[in-house]
C-alpha cells in the first residue's frame, strides 16, 4: 500500500513542483494524443458517414474491415508502422521513425476504425425519415448532411472520447515507433513502463495518476460540450 | 494550469518544430536493457552530446533485438554484451570495428531459503543442482544478452531446461527479477540491475565470481554496408568517445556514491582474456 499512496504524492509533487521533465512528458502525450484523435476524426467521420448513408457494393465488408479493426492490437499497428518507416522501409527516407510525428501516425491509424465503426453505428441510428424530411424542407445536400450531424451529435462525441480514450492509454505502438526517447517521445504510457522495469514503482504510480487525470480532463471537456442544449426528457 | 489548457487548444499537425534534433546530427544507438535500467546512459549521453554535438537516440532492447537492428542498418551503433552473437555478427562484414567497453558480472539469483542449496557453487554444479531439484527457474526468454549466458550455463551443466520448474518471461531484466521474486525461484542476472532493484526484491546472490559469469560490454559502430542511411560517422564518434580516458573515467565512478561500489569496470584497451582474473 504504501507504494499507491507514495505514487499519489510523487503525483502531486511532479505537478506542482513543475518538474520539466514531467511536464514535457505530459505536454507530448496530449500534443500526440489529441493530434491522432483529431486525424481519426478528420478521416473517419466522412468514411463512417459513407458507409452507413450511402449504399454499395462490398459496403458490408468494409463496415466489418471497420469494426474488425476496433479490436487491432496496438502492438500490431506498431509492427506495421515501425517496417513502413524503417530507414530500409519504403518511406524511410523521410526520417519520421522515433519521432512524434510517427508516434501521431500509428496512433491515428488505432483511432481511425473506430471512429469509423461508432459514427457509421451512431448515424444509422437517426430516423430515416429524417433525411427525408430535411430534403422535403428544401435543405441542400450540405445543410442536410450537417444537420444530420447534428442531430447524432452525442454519439459522435462518443466516438472521439473512445478514440482518445485507445490512443492517450495505449503503450505498444507507442514504445515501438516512438522508441521511448527521453525528451522527444516519451509519453506518460512508455515512462511508466520504463520506471517500472526500473523498479521506480511509485513513479510508475505518478505517471499512471497524472494520465489518468489528463483523460479525465479532455473526457470531462467533450462530455460537457456534448451535453450543452441537451433537453432533459 | 494554463499551459496545459493552452495545450489542449493546440492541435499541431505533426510533433512540433521543436520535437526533433537536427536529424543531420544525430544518431541511434541500440543498446540492452541493463544500460539503461541501471541508470548509466543517463550519466553517459549527456556527456557525449556536449563532447561531440552529436544527439543520440537511444533504443533500450535485448542485445539479441540490437544486434538485429544493427544487421538491418537500423542502427548507428551497438552497445551489447552478447559476445557470440557479436562475433558471429561482426564476421558477417557489414559492422566496423567492434571494440571492449567495460564489464560487470553475473549473478545467479534465488531465494534466502535456497532449496536447491547452490549457495557457493560454481556455476555449472548450480545449475545441475537446480534441475535436479526442480526449482522454479525464471528465465528472460527475450534472446538478450543474459538469456543467451543462461543458455551457456546450462549447456555448460550439460542441463536441457525444461518442464514446469523452468519458466520464461519473454521481458527484461527488471520485470524478470520481480517475478522471480514473486515465486521464490532462481535467476540469472546481470549486477548492475539487480543492485539497482536490490531494496524491492526478496532475492540474494547465490552464485558469483564464477568465470563463466563475467558480463563483458562491446561497443559495435555500424557502416554504411549495413544500410546507405547509417550515419557511419556519429557512430565512429561515438565509439572513439566511450573507450576514451574522459567516459572510461565515467563509467568507473558510475554507482560508487549510491551503492558503495561502481557498477561497471572500464576495460577499454585491456585484454579481454585477461579479464576478471
Amino acid at each position: 500500500m504504501d507504494v499507491l499512496f507514495d505514487g499519489l504524492a510523487d503525483a502531486i509533487g511532479l505537478l506542482v513542483s513543475g518538474d520539466q521533465d514531467s511536464w514535457s512528458i505530459m505536454m507530448l502525450t496530449l500534443r500526440v494524443s489529441l493530434t491522432a484523435t483529431a486525424i481519426a476524426l478528420l478521416v473517419g467521420l466522412p468514411l463512417g458517414a459513407a458507409l452507413a448513408l450511402a449504399r454499395f457494393p462490398g459496403r458490408r465488408v468494409v463496415l466489418a474491415a471497420a469494426n474488425t479493426g476496433m479490436g487491432m492490437p496496438p502492438v500490431v499497428v506498431g509492427l506495421f508502422v515501425t517496417v513502413l518507416l524503417w530507414r530500409s522501409g519504403p518511406l524511410g527516407g523521410l526520417g519520421l521513425l522515433y519521432t512524434p510525428a510517427a508516434m501521431v501516425v500509428a496512433q491515428a491509424a488505432i483511432a481511425t476504425p473506430i471512429v469509423v465503426a461508432l459514427v457509421t453505428a451512431a448515424l444509422q441510428q437517426v430516423d430515416p425519415d429524417f433525411r427525408v424530411q430535411m430534403q422535403g424542407l428544401g435543405a441542400t445536400a450540405t445543410r442536410a448532411f450537417a444537420a444530420l450531424l447534428n442531430e447524432a451529435r452525442l454519439p459522435l462525441l462518443a466516438a472521439a472520447m473512445a478514440a482518445f480514450g485507445a490512443v492517450v492509454s495505449e503503450v505498444g505502438a507507442a514504445q515501438m515507433v516512438g522508441g521511448n526517447l527521453a525528451g522527444q517521445t516519451r509519453v506518460l504510457t512508455t515512462a511508466a513502463v520504463l520506471a517500472t522495469s526500473r523498479g521506480q514503482f511509485s513513479l510508475a504510480i505518478a505517471f499512471g495518476l497524472i494520465l489518468l487525470m489528463i483523460a479525465f480532463g479532455v473526457n470531462l471537456a467533450l462530455t460537457l460540450l456534448q451535453q450543452r442544449r441537451t433537453v432533459p426528457r | 494550469m494554463t499551459v496545459l489548457l493552452a495545450g489542449c487548444g493546440s492541435t499541431p499537425s505533426t510533433g512540433g518544430p521543436e520535437a526533433s534534433p537536427p536529424a543531420d546530427r544525430s544518431l541511434i544507438l541500440a543498446t540492452t536493457t541493463s544500460t539503461q535500467d541501471s541508470g548509466l546512459l543517463d550519466e553517459l549521453l549527456p556527456a557525449f552530446t556536449r563532447d561531440s554535438g552529436w544527439q543520440v537516440k537511444t533504443l533500450a532492447v535485448g542485445s539479441g533485438q540490437a544486434i538485429e537492428l544493427g544487421r538491418r542498418g537500423e542502427a548507428d551503433v551497438l552497445l551489447v554484451h552478447s559476445p557470440a552473437a557479436e562475433e558471429k555478427f561482426v564476421a558477417e562484414g557489414s559492422a566496423g570495428q567492434r571494440r571492449l567497453v567495460m564489464h560487470n558480472d553475473f549473478v545467479l539469483l534465488g531465494p534466502p531459503a535456497d532449496p536447491a542449496r547452490i549457495r557457493g557453487a560454481k556455476s555449472a554444479e548450480a545449475m545441475k543442482r537446480i534441475e535436479a531439484a526442480r526449482a522454479t527457474f525464471v528465465s528472460r526468454g527475450d534472446e538478450s544478452g543474459t538469456h543467451a549466458r543462461e543458455q551457456d550455463l546450462w549447456s555448460g551443466a550439460a542441463v536441457e531446461p525444461g518442464g514446469t520448474w523452468y519458466q520464461s518471461t519473454g521481458q527484461g531484466m527488471g520485470e524478470t527479477l520481480r517475478v522471480a521474486s514473486e515465486k521464490a525461484a532462481y535467476t540469472l542476472s546481470d549486477r548492475a540491475t539487480f543492485l539497482t532493484q536490490r531494496g524491492s526484491l526478496e532475492l540474494e546472490v547465490l552464485g558469483e565470481g564464477d568465470p563463466g559469469l563475467l558480463n563483458v560490454y562491446h561497443v559495435i559502430e555500424l557502416t554504411t554496408k549495413a544500410g546507405e542511411r547509417v550515419r557511419a560517422d556519429g557512430a565512429r564518434a561515438f565509439a572513439d568517445w566511450i573507450v576514451a580516458p574522459a567516459a572510461q573515467r565515467l563509467i568507473g565512478e558510475f554507482g560508487r556514491a549510491k551503492y558503495g561500489r561502481p557498477l561497471f569496470t572500464p576495460d577499454a584497451g585491456a585484454d579481454e582474456a585477461a579479464l576478471g582474473q
